[in-house]
């Protein structure tokens, strides 16, 4: 198996900041890359874990008026305010049943977080660049255009989610 | 003195005082390697930054000691106490300089030569150099173990009488170390008030943390207050109002800490004006207003740039030299005026010059040129969009590169850079009369109170600083007694308000928020802030008030800046994330004093019926009144290049899709420019292109035609888009083009077309179809109502065919229909039916009144078709009125 486990709980963990079992330098020689893992609608995703500031539980999300569809709001993480991104809608997926728990991913860029719902946030593998592929040309295009590639997992294959693609919303007003 | 001297002065006796200090210490424990390193920082820091300034005696006395103590920290001496006195004699000697600098802006004249060589000797390792001066630096070094102990007790005065310090400094600089020694306790501590006793460096983190610690102190004492409220008697409630008032002032306090007036910015800007003016030959006059306006440093410094890159621009672009304004009857001299001022919650900086003003044309060909835009895009933009190309990276429009400007590097810095401060930049100009760049920049980090309301079961909060009033108002027909209530003018809500009529939005409508709980819809009260926008009011429907609440203001994420109705979001002290309103983006967006924007689309949608509401397209040619004319009945949009319009036979063509297609200019001149706008109507068969200066706009209005005396190729006047507009004929202007093209042959058919008469009670559908049957070759005469169409019936007009409305006022028509199949000369014509609702019992009911056909409205194709089809035989045999009566009739029958 080309994948190592190393933090299993992390999925339960409300503050991951102190990463308990990710190595220190997951770019490492062997070429070897740390991702946390979320699915969302049975598909296996992955984000680098180094943009990964957070994982959030359930959280009350405020509505914004006129905003984008996929924004679902935003939310006070410790004092400061985070735009949510429902990732199902960015990747025009169906809508999470009702009642349906979903977690978050939080991540930063340009000084500002964002958290991506997904369903449920796995745990967190450090994969081999041997594995890595790029999309199939396949792809649906919405997948394609977010996607950075694909790993082969011993079991099912895992997205790398482009996180800059996926923060980059036309402006559309 | 230079700001640069001053921040020198301040840093370094900073240092000096830590050196003292380092330095007893290191005699104390002379293998303290940290200390040394420190000692050693400080004074490479201090010799350094002389150099730089250019203080050449400071700098050789801070070498000599750096000397010396890169010596010890190598090891290479030890610490003994009388290089320890050396190098305190040093400093000594560098807070006498440094005191004589604080007093003069100069360095004091004086010799350092012993002291340097003693220092040198020391390095040097000599026995000889400690001896030399040991007898001379041994008074310091008594002092020198306590070096902080006199300062508290010298009974110096804080601030220096200009006198006294000076000659002070000069003696000692110019004697022997030993017998400066008592003296040079004076400057010492004289200097230091001077310069570095009234402010202190602060880190901006310090602030910062500062900043957000008061903030959370705010919004817990908020909250403290509002469980106070809850409890009566409270022994509580003197100590939490004391609380209260200290933290209003320590929040008072902590902002002004960050706040400098704006003239900071500014103050480099006179010279810089008076050299630009030398250099380029002009005249340049610079007013500077509200100078003392306040604002965030960060946001100070960030703005110091754009604002000196537009002052620049202002001088070099958009002045003019004296003789041209002379020229232009304006006074030799330039204004340059900047204008600072605080506008709810924001700063306001205007830059104003009284120049040229922005060349449109220039910039449209520099677009064209650099490829930022089709010509047909740019075709379709408003005056405002094309200028706001200057703030395009790479964009310039000077004529010549000159050295202060015109490399295209700089307006769209300007924009970037307020931009990342969640500030806007926005242009007017006047061709010949100046332009006016005005930077809206808000109050980030700024402690806010705002009204906490609710919409839709959402909370939203509105800053108190445009909040005029609070209204209690009943909705329609439920208000009691003399309460407020809301009326409807058409859809559109107001409320009277002391004998004025207060344009209201519905906040949830607004935000497209849906029905909410209800409560409002139930009957029940709605409350009306009233804010103020400007210089105008503008009510806000909301379904509750909340109380008011001190909020930290931060900015949206970037990928929600594009929603003006938003200035910010908060966290309120419940831990609740809520949208801070913008009552300016609410009034742009509902058109209340919005100049520019137009209404978005969507909602345009929503409150405009549609059947009364139509695409216009406008354009501008000719004199400056636009016109219009419905967007349906334009084929398309061309931009030709000039090259391509050509001349043949003293008409004006160009070949358009593989054919030859007239041009006509609207008022009989071609136009300038590389390529000429044009609109090309179509009747299926033929194109004509009409040529205009410029198309405009595309707006959604209702249209009214008021029939004016006949202008030819005009139908008449409306108000569209707030302007009275000329909607033009495009039915002359086919004709117009046939006439040029077809020369005759085509006017007989012309003549020959069959008659078709419109009965139809909305001016605006005949405007529509009247046109759009000429284009067609008929010929058309409009009626607007059933009786008027009688009229013409009795008058002997005569008809090849009948288009009519069926709901209209008085007679409809199917009584219209009746009435014309009940006998006259019209009696068997066809008949065909216009209408909204075509469902079969419509149809049905249409054919029993004697309609022959059935056609919905804006079926501009189906409409042709159908005339086609019912006068087709009648053309064919080319015949009499008989001849198409029976072919009506036998259509009929046959359907």
């Amino acid at each position: 198996m080309s994948t190592t486990h190393t933090s299993p709980t992390i999925g339960e963990n409300p503050h991951p900041e102190a990463k308990p079992g990710a190595k220190p330098d997951p770019v490492a020689a062997s070429g070897e890359q740390v991702f946390v893992t979320l699915s969302l609608a049975d598909q296996l995703c992955g984000i680098p874990v180094l943009m990964v500031r957070d994982v959030l539980s359930a959280h009350t999300i405020t509505r914004i008026p006129l905003a984008p569809a996929e924004i679902a709001g935003s939310l006070n993480l410790r004092g400061r305010i985070v735009t949510a991104i429902d990732l199902r809608r960015r990747l025009s997926l169906p809508p999470a049943g009702n009642g349906a728990k979903q977690m978050a991913v939080v991540t930063e860029q340009g000084g500002e977080l964002y958290a991506f719902l997904v369903d449920q946030v796995a745990e967190v593998l450090s994969l081999r660049a041997e594995d890595f592929e790029r999309n199939p040309p396949t792809l649906p295009a919405v997948w394609a255009h977010h996607s950075r590639g694909i790993y082969r997992l011993a079991d099912r294959l895992m997205v790398v989610l482009d996180i800059a693609r996926l923060l980059a919303f036309t402006q559309a007003a | 003195m230079d700001d640069l001297l001053v921040d020198f002065l301040t840093e370094t006796n900073e240092s000096l005082a830590e050196l003292d200090v380092a330095l007893v210490k290191l005699e104390r424990q002379p293998n303290d390697h940290e200390t040394l390193s420190l000692i050693f920082r400080l004074v490479h820091t201090i010799k350094g930054t002389c150099g730089f300034l250019g203080l050449p005696r400071l700098e050789r006395v801070a070498h000599a000691g750096e000397n010396v103590l890169g010596r010890l920290r190598d090891g290479k001496l030890v610490a003994s106490s009388d290089i320890i006195s050396l190098v305190l004699a040093s400093l000594d000697r560098i807070k006498v300089i440094l005191a004589g600098l604080a007093e003069k802006g100069a360095e004091p004249e004086g010799d350092d030569s012993a002291l340097i060589a003693a220092l040198d000797a020391a390095c040097e390792g000599r026995a000889s150099a400690p001896e030399l001066s040991a007898p001379e630096l041994s008074t310091p070094e008594i002092s020198a173990p306590e070096p902080s102990a006199p300062e508290p007790t010298t009974p110096e005065p804080t601030t220096p009488e200009p006198g006294t310090p000076a000659p002070t400094v000069a003696e000692p600089a110019a004697e022997a170390p030993v017998a400066a020694k008592p003296g040079m306790e004076a400057p010492r501590e004289g200097a230091e008030p001077a310069v570095a006793g009234q402010t202190i460096r602060v880190g901006v983190d310090v602030l910062e943390h500062l900043m957000t610690l008061v903030s959370e102190l705010v919004l817990t004492r908020n909250q403290l207050l509002q469980l106070a409220r809850s409890m009566e008697n409270s022994a509580f409630t003197v100590p939490l109002q004391r609380l209260s008032h200290i933290t209003t002032d320590l929040q008072e306090g902590v902002m002004k800490t960050r706040m400098q007036p704006i003239g900071n910015a500014w103050n480099k800007l006179p010279r810089l004006v008076r050299d630009l003016a030398r250099e380029l030959g002009k005249k340049i006059d610079l007013v500077m207003i509200g100078a003392d306006t306040e604002l965030d440093r960060q946001v100070l410094e960030l703005i110091k740039d754009p604002l000196t890159h537009m002052v620049r621009n202002s001088a070099d672009h958009g002045l003019e030299t004296p003789d041209v304004r002379r020229a232009a009857g304006k006074p030799e001299t330039g204004h340059i005026t900047l204008n600072a001022f605080h506008e709810g919650g924001h700063i306001i900086i205007e830059i104003t010059d009284d120049g040229r003003g922005l060349d449109l044309a220039r910039i449209r060909a520099k677009v064209l040129a650099q490829g930022l835009a089709s010509e047909a895009e740019l075709a379709a933009m408003s005056e405002n969009q094309v200028q706001r190309f200057i703030f395009h990276p790479g964009f310039s429009t000077a004529a010549a590169i000159t050295a202060v400007s015109g490399r295209g590097v700089g307006m769209d810095v300007v924009k970037t850079n307020i931009e990342r401060i969640g500030g806007t930049v926005d242009l007017k100009t006047m061709p010949g009369a100046g332009s006016t760049f005005t930077i809206k920049i808000p109050l980030t980090l700024a402690i806010v109170s705002a009204l906490i309301v609710e919409a839709g079961g959402e909370r939203f909060a509105i800053p108190q600083i445009s909040v005029v009033e609070l209204v209690r108002a009943g909705a329609e027909g439920s208000a009691k007694g003399d309460q407020p209530m809301i009326e409807r003018i058409n859809a559109t809500p107001v409320l009277r308000l002391r004998d004025r009529l207060l344009p209201l939005v519905g906040l949830r409508d607004l935000l497209a928020l849906g029905a909410g709980d209800g409560a409002a819809q139930a009957g029940g009260e709605l409350y009306i802030v009233v804010a103020q926008v400007g210089s105008s009011l503008l009510g806000i429907i909301v379904d509750r008030v909340f109380d008011t609440e001190e909020i930290v203001v931060k900015p949206v994420a970037p990928i929600l800046r594009h929603i003006t109705m938003f200035s910010g979001n908060t966290i309120l002290g419940d831990g609740s994330v809520i949208m801070i309103l913008d009552p300016n983006g609410i009034a742009r967006a509902s058109g209340v004093g919005g100049g520019e924007q137009r209404k978005p689309p969507q909602e345009a949608a929503d409150t405009v019926t549609s059947t009364a509401s139509t695409a216009m397209l406008l354009f501008r040619c000719g004199d400056a009144a636009p016109k219009a004319v419905p967007l349906g009945l334009v084929a398309r949009l061309e931009d030709i290049p000039r090259a391509r319009i050509e001349i043949s036979a003293g008409k004006t063509v160009t070949q358009y899709r593989g054919r030859l297609m007239p041009l006509v200019a609207f008022d009989g001149l071609s136009g300038e420019g590389e390529s000429q706008p044009v609109l090309v109507f179509s009747d299926g068969a033929h194109s004509m292109g009409l040529m205009v200066d410029e198309i405009v706009d595309v707006v959604d209005e209702v249209l009214a035609i008021e029939l004016g005396p006949q202008v030819p190729g005009v139908l008449g006047t409306a108000v569209i888009a707030g302007r009275a507009t000329d909607v033009i004929d495009t039915d002359y202007w086919l004709r117009a083009a046939e006439e040029d093209w077809f020369r005759g042959s085509p006017r007989a058919e012309a003549r020959a077309a069959p008659h078709v008469l419109i009965v139809e009670d909305s001016d605006f559908f005949r405007q529509l179809l009247v046109p759009a049957l000429a284009a067609a070759g008929y010929r058309v005469t409009a009626a607007a109502s059933a009786a008027e169409a009688l009229k013409l019936r009795e008058s002997g007009a005569k008809i090849d065919a009948i288009i009519s409305d069926i709901v209209m006022p008085d007679m409809d028509g199917l009584g219209f229909a009746r009435a014309i199949r009940a006998g006259g000369p019209w009696a068997a014509l066809p008949m065909i039916a216009l209408t909204g609702q075509v469902d079969p019992a419509d149809v049905e009911a249409g054919r029993e009144a004697g309609f022959t056909d059935y056609v919905g409205k804006f079926q501009r194709g189906a409409l042709l078709e159908s005339l086609r089809q019912c006068l087709a035989p009648a053309a064919n045999l080319g015949a009499t009125m008989g001849g198409a009566i029976d072919h009506a009739t036998a259509s009929w029958d046959g359907a």
